[in-house]
């Protein structure tokens, strides 16, 4: 491109693209690693490496070629483009080895695409029929995406979510989120790190756990890989198992094991670094982790209950622990499953899919509408009913003490209607594309895949259920729920952003 | 003693008034007319000028005064006025504030901003309504000894049971001890067989718990007040309502300014803060005021105050405390039907007046009309109450004097004839103003 057209084009686009592709390609350069380290795996299993390893080439050579663009400096326009750009770079990416490595439902690049899109996102929804059909390296690097998923959305919510308007996002710094990340360290950067180093810490320390339950035979069946594997799609709330039973494989003592870290892997990562620095105070005294930790008891028990009456299980102890982890493992984002709960009556499987809008705390690995945004309604609401009756009082919100600007609850207003919007069309468009395609939807199955791909959920009901998968979906649903796991993930607002005239233009 | 005082508006002409007879006082202020006016009615030297310049203090000599008061509306001009006159010399420099933020930071280094003493008006006039707040019947409420010890003006209601008693009768709590009792414009020092009449103002000393007790003696069918609403976001009307909220009230607080009623809800996490204007007829009837046990009024200028308050007595309100700036009106504001009118200036006069005296009392409560004094003292080597028992040390002062409380190494002692008063005790005395000079000489 000549100097001169290169200035006209910079007239008509007042975004500063090179600099996102330059760091999109840094990052491409960067999943190099991932993809050797799976290669390396496949040769230990005795399977063929070469996807990985020609998949790390070509990440190779395009990074680096995005990286040569020249780097300016970032601000917010450029952020909302980096943001959308990295996750659909590493889904893009995270597909090439499922279609190079041609087993099974995976070979198709729709197919390969939704994996990896579920991967990265964090969701857990899969298109995998048989999973005997892929290699343990296949199924890895299902796990390592999501992993990354989890890790990326963490450092995007401190360095770059809470620096944007994004509905909400903002409030993190009324929180105390930001401002007391900035306190215990001064660069985003160092941040960055430091929650990086917590999530490492407890992916490390369920592995670990979970071989000891083995190691005390309490799960026989537990090996290395199922540990790492199961270990890295925990504490990243996302929910992809190597196994086809999900978590039903393993005994109970593991079930039970696994249920604190999805909810840890939920909980405000800066407040558990609190945690770890022996202040729990801030923990215990957020509003919004009473919030999360009453939401699920309640859900719990309601699941409990209905279990207990429709007499699912004998005994009181699986009762519990089934009511447990599902609630947990919907609410959080996680998808794994123990058992069918496609089986159980509809009261506790309306419970779980109401638990599909409730999402954890926000600065954390969930996905979903978050506690966060749920507790401020709550309480905006609470509060105008108290002015009804009292006209003249002034009531500012507060959460843990402090208060929440008025511009922050009405773009919190915003976006869960916003999410409630999108999830109404998405099951509209779900339940019409298949009959456009003849395949049977129910109308609850097209509620629980719209609600568990858009909000990153995972599994959903019917035949999209636990042990289902969502191959049997049309090519056009598949390629819609692609692109809602990704809109989804990234709180929907910097994609709409992108789509606006003005953000092109000056 | 040579005393500057600058800024001669209400509160500083106050206390030249109270020093002018028995100090050198020079008054600094850049009005004229102010100045003037000062030096016709009072024996002081004027000098016209800013405070917070250098020349002006010199002109004042201020490097001979032995204090320094900074007196002014401003907060600013008096800290920086302090800060300027240490330059000069070594005078004592006390300052007037409004905002409790600059008290805040010279808490924390006393000495700061070259005050040696800071008077933070707006909190001192709070935690006297707070205190009044807390007590039925209560006319003035003041704390000594770290708030170990308090002393209560309370008016005995014609109607009330302990009208008509004797003071042996109606004294019935141990670590109370009534000194002194005001009959129109007689002091009486009460013995056992005097009799308490309706109307009577009460003066006791004693544990903040004993005035609670006592007060419900007084009136036994008002319980203790819980609904407490505040009209005016002022910063008296603030700190009014979160010293309320620091004892466990949940208080109301009316603020017509938009943005300060937002502030204050910020700011204030217990008060429901409503934003109206608080002579709006409508809006006291919506909010139930007529139902609030207290109702104080710290608006912007008297007229205000009065008007709040009359209307929200009018409306059932039990009790109306009210702000007056002016001090000639606090006794038409009772009159008028105020149940207790506080005023600022009169606060603030007696924590600065405490200074000027030859020795300097630990804390200075002045009763209604000036009449009466309650000080605190520690008492040292040379005072005649040190190592003897009260009975023997009591024949060597005048009849008017009363000790009240004594506090030792943090604990509450009652005083009685054989209790015997050590050196470092803190004792609390009620005193009649016209034997005080004898008083604080002999303690």
């Amino acid at each position: 491109m000549s100097a001169a057209d290169r200035n006209r084009v910079d007239r008509d686009v007042r975004v500063d693209w090179r600099t996102c592709l330059s760091l999109v390609g840094a990052v491409m350069v960067a999943l190099v690693v991932p993809l050797l380290a799976t290669a390396g795996v496949a040769v230990v299993s005795g399977e063929p490496p070469t996807p990985f390893l020609v998949t790390a080439g070509l990440t190779l050579v395009v990074g680096l070629a995005f990286g040569r663009y020249e780097r300016g400096d970032l601000g917010a326009r450029e952020g909302y483009l980096i943001v959308a750009l990295v996750w659909l770079a590493i889904a893009v990416v995270g597909a090439v080895p499922f279609v190079l490595a041609g087993n099974g439902t995976l070979a198709s690049p729709v197919n390969a695409l939704f994996e990896s899109t579920s991967g990265v996102t964090t969701t857990g929804a899969t298109v995998v029929e048989n999973f005997d059909a892929h290699g343990r390296a296949v199924h890895l690097w299902r796990a390592i995406l999501q992993w990354m998923g989890g890790l990326g959305i963490l450092v995007i919510a401190v360095a770059v979510l809470s620096q944007l308007s994004v509905g909400g996002a903002q409030l993190m710094e009324t929180e105390s989120q930001t401002q007391d990340v900035n306190k215990l360290t001064p660069s985003i950067e160092q941040t960055a790190r430091l929650l990086g180093g917590i999530y490492a810490g407890l992916t490390g320390l369920m592995v670990l756990s979970w071989l000891a339950l083995g190691a005390l035979g309490l799960g026989s069946e537990v090996t290395l890989f199922d540990a790492v594997a199961h270990a890295f799609t925990a504490v990243s709330t996302a929910g992809f198992s190597p196994r086809a039973g999900s978590l039903g494989a393993f005994s109970p003592a593991v079930q039970w094991v696994t249920i604190p870290f999805m909810f840890t892997g939920a909980t405000n990562f800066v407040l558990l670094y609190y945690l770890t620095q022996g202040d729990p105070s801030r923990l215990l005294d957020s509003d919004e982790f009473r919030f999360y930790a009453g939401v699920v008891c309640f859900l719990t028990a309601l699941t409990a209950g209905f279990l207990f009456v429709s007499g699912q299980f004998a005994a009181v102890e699986p009762t519990l622990r089934h009511a447990l982890f599902q609630v947990v493992s919907i609410l959080t984002t996680t998808g794994y499953a123990t058992v069918d709960f496609n089986v159980w009556s509809p009261a506790a499987k309306h419970v779980l899919f109401l638990a599909m809008f409730s999402g954890g705390m926000a600065g954390s690995t969930t996905c979903s509408i978050k506690t966060l945004r749920w507790i401020v309604v709550v309480k905006s609401f609470r509060r105008d009913l108290f002015t009804e009756i009292h006209p003249d009082a002034i009531r500012p919100v507060r959460l843990s003490g402090r208060v929440v600007d008025e511009g922050v609850i009405k773009d919190i207003y915003a976006y869960v209607l916003l999410s409630v919007v999108v999830f109404v069309l998405l099951t509209v468009f779900v339940v019409t594309d298949a009959a456009r395609a003849g395949v049977t939807v129910d109308e609850f199955t097209a509620l629980g895949a719209a609600a568990a791909t858009f909000l990153n959920i995972g599994p959903a009901f019917g035949d999209a259920g636990p042990y289902g998968d969502y191959a049997f979906f049309p090519r056009t649903t598949r390629m819609a729920f692609i692109v809602l796991m990704w809109v989804g993930r990234i709180e929907i607002v910097p994609v709409l952003v992108l789509l606006t005239p003005a953000y092109w233009r000056s | 003693m040579r005393v500057v005082i600058v800024g001669a508006g209400e509160v500083g002409s106050t206390i030249a008034e109270s020093l002018a007879g028995s100090h050198d006082v020079v008054v600094v202020d850049v009005d004229t007319e102010r100045v003037e006016s000062l030096t016709y009615s009072l024996d002081v030297l004027p000098v016209e000028g800013d405070g917070t310049d250098v020349d002006t203090l010199a002109e004042a000599d201020v490097g001979d005064a032995d204090m320094l008061i900074a007196s002014t509306d401003d907060d600013e001009t008096n800290i920086v006025t302090c800060g300027a006159a240490k330059v000069l010399g070594d005078a004592f420099t006390i300052a007037r504030t409004k905002s409790p933020k600059y008290l805040k930071a010279w808490e924390r280094a006393q000495g700061a901003f070259g005050v040696d003493f800071m008077v933070c008006t707006d909190l001192l006039t709070a935690e006297a309504i707070v205190g009044l707040a807390g007590l039925p019947t209560a006319q003035d409420v003041d704390t000594f000894a770290d708030g170990l010890v308090q002393m209560t003006e309370f008016e005995i209601p014609a109607e009330s049971p302990v009208a008509g008693q004797t003071v042996a009768e109606a004294d019935r709590f141990d670590s109370l001890t009534f000194v002194g009792i005001i009959r129109g414009d007689e002091v009486i020092v009460p013995q056992g067989t005097t009799e308490l009449r309706g109307g009577d103002d009460v003066v006791a000393i004693g544990s903040p718990e004993s005035m609670r007790l006592f007060s419900s003696s007084i009136a036994p069918e008002e319980q203790g007040p819980e609904d407490v609403v505040i009209v005016g976001g002022g910063e008296i009307g603030f700190q009014t309502a979160r010293l309320l909220e620091e004892r466990g009230f949940t208080p109301r607080l009316v603020e017509q300014d938009e943005d300060r009623a937002r502030w204050l809800a910020e700011h204030l996490p217990n008060t429901t803060v409503l934003n109206s204007d608080a002579t709006d007829q409508d809006l006291l009837e919506r909010e139930n005021v007529g139902l609030a046990d207290v109702v104080v009024a710290a608006l912007e200028n008297d007229q205000q105050n009065l008007l709040g308050t009359l209307l929200a007595k009018r409306m059932g309100a039990d009790r109306a405390i009210a702000v007056v700036d002016t001090g000639n009106f606090t006794e038409l504001f009772e009159a008028v039907g105020i149940d207790v009118a506080v005023s600022p200036r009169k606060v603030t006069a007696e924590e600065i007046t405490r200074f000027t005296r030859a020795r300097r009392a630990e804390n200075v409560a002045i009763i209604e009309g000036d009449q009466a004094e309650v000080l605190e003292f520690e008492v040292d080597a040379d005072s005649i109450l040190v190592d003897r028992p009260i009975r023997e040390s009591a024949v060597d002062f005048p009849e008017s004097v009363v000790i009240g409380a004594i506090t030792r190494d943090g604990e509450f002692v009652t005083p009685r004839g054989d209790t015997v008063v050590r050196e470092g005790d803190h004792v609390v005395v009620f005193t009649e103003t016209d034997v005080l000079e004898t008083v604080t000489e002999q303690l």
